[in-house]
């Protein structure tokens, strides 16, 4: 079924609605899933939420997200939820999941880390419940509890 | 235990039972049971940072226990300085050795090299990151000298905020109920996220300016160097220098039976005074390298069980 927000951000036949991320964030969830897509992206922002107060809407045309788009947005937008459209209607429902091994998904901000001076993946591994969850490199071991910056 | 071929990368990756092993089995090979032991083993020791004490430490006790050492002390002279990865050189070394004992500024090398060599690598430092041995061989001084590790009254002074050997060996002494006390200038406190840690695993902490604001007697008392080399202001530098030392007469009130420890070098904050005090232990403790670093030498090569 349609919500009423989602009529509000121009309705999609078939596609990727990102509903719930906290305000103001969905810009950096279009930044994740790069403008260049196929199809029309909409943004919402600032929707009423129950559970958040706040919430924003980002619904694309015919994308399918990638496991590696998945946790991306999952790091940055942690109560954010999917919904797939197929024919205008929702036709999966999911959660989100903030994987407990991320890597080559964010960058390390420490300039001595080994992952910013020789040829080596990033690895981060999550700490933490998984709404309030920080990040630890494997290779340096510092901890940051921002890790949608890290993106 | 088994642990061949197993790298020491960070003292993280061990768990309480595998500390307390380890630090058991230091004390087995201190003995003299495991003589001779590294007989037929080759140790290489990659220094990419100079470390004359650390070095000497492991190349002494892999001699110490009839093994053989090869590898270089000053980075200028290795592959590194022609373009050389790390990767590269740790899968070339490999080839040539049982094991590699390596320190590297760069954070996160030790892990790196574990991944890609086929011997198992010996964190001896990279950078302000890790430097396993020297909590192991700080746990092995302790449960030396107090006889256990549960539930002991630890005071860490100096520089808590960049001394990476009072952040590991905290982090270790948190499987063992341990009561911290920090003693420290407000602006070289323990890092936030440290403390975090230790709040998660159930552990209490005070933080104080001056060891006799300890809210309890110590049983060790664990002193570090304010590290000028980590300051880029030398005025905030001047401003904490020299802030601690401890004298013979320091031992009262909450001080009066802790076992003073240092990891060395030392500059003022312990007087030479201090040296003939039967609390002082931070000789010993620089001498508890030599058995716990063969006990990890024998370990990862399969020499010791």
């Amino acid at each position: 079924m349609t919500t009423p927000e989602a009529r509000k951000v121009y309705a999609i036949d078939s596609g990727t609605v990102i509903d719930h991320i906290p305000s103001p964030l969905a810009l950096k969830v279009v930044d994740i899933l790069g403008v260049s897509q196929k199809g029309i992206l909409t943004v919402g922002i600032n929707f009423p939420s129950e559970k958040l107060g706040k919430k924003d809407i980002v619904k694309v045309e015919n994308l399918k997200l990638t496991p590696q788009i998945t946790d991306r947005v999952a790091i940055v937008a942690p109560t954010a939820t999917i919904n797939i459209i197929e024919k205008g209607k929702v036709v999966e429902k999911r959660p989100i999941e903030v994987p407990r091994e991320l890597r080559d998904i964010l960058r390390c901000p420490n300039p001595n880390c080994v992952t910013n001076i020789e040829q080596v993946p990033t690895h981060f591994v999550r700490e933490g419940r998984k709404k309030n969850f920080s990040v630890r490199c494997v290779y340096c071991e510092r901890k940051y509890n921002n890790p949608g910056e890290l993106i | 235990m088994e642990m061949k071929n197993r790298s020491i990368v960070s003292i993280r990756d061990f768990s309480k039972d595998e500390i307390e092993q380890i630090v058991d089995k230091s004390l087995e090979v201190k003995s003299g049971k495991y003589s001779g032991a590294l007989e037929g083993k080759v140790l290489a020791t990659l220094f990419f940072e100079p470390s004359t004490r650390t070095r000497l430490s492991f190349e002494g006790a892999m001699v110490a226990m009839g093994g053989r050492v090869i590898g270089f002390a000053d980075p200028n002279i290795s592959s590194t300085k022609k373009g050389e990865s790390l990767a590269d050189t740790i899968k070339t070394v490999t080839g040539y050795c049982d094991v590699i004992v390596m320190r590297h500024h760069i954070e996160g090398a030790a892990r790196l090299a574990s991944q890609v060599a086929s011997v198992p690598v010996i964190n001896a430092g990279d950078g302000a990151n890790q430097h396993p041995t020297q909590t192991f061989l700080d746990l092995v001084t302790i449960k030396e000298e107090l006889g256990r590790l549960e539930e002991l009254r630890v005071g860490l002074m100096g520089d808590l905020k960049y001394g990476r050997t009072v952040h590991s060996l905290a982090v270790a002494l948190s499987h063992f109920h341990t009561n911290f006390v920090f003693i420290s200038p407000p602006s070289l406190r323990m890092p936030a996220d440290v403390k975090e840690e230790l709040k998660e695993a159930g552990i209490k902490f005070h933080e104080v300016t001056e060891a006799e604001q300890s809210p309890e007697a110590m049983d060790v008392l664990y002193v570090t160097r304010i590290q000028k080399e980590r300051f880029a202001d030398f005025q905030e530098y001047e401003k904490v220098a020299g802030v601690y030392r401890l004298t013979p007469n320091s031992l009262s009130g909450p001080c009066k039976n802790a076992k003073i420890m240092h990891p060395l070098p030392r500059v003022d904050e312990i007087s030479e005074e201090m040296d003939s005090s039967p609390n002082a232990i931070y000789f010993r403790q620089a001498h508890n390298g030599i058995p716990t670093r063969q006990t990890l030498l024998g370990l990862v090569t399969g020499a010791i069980q």
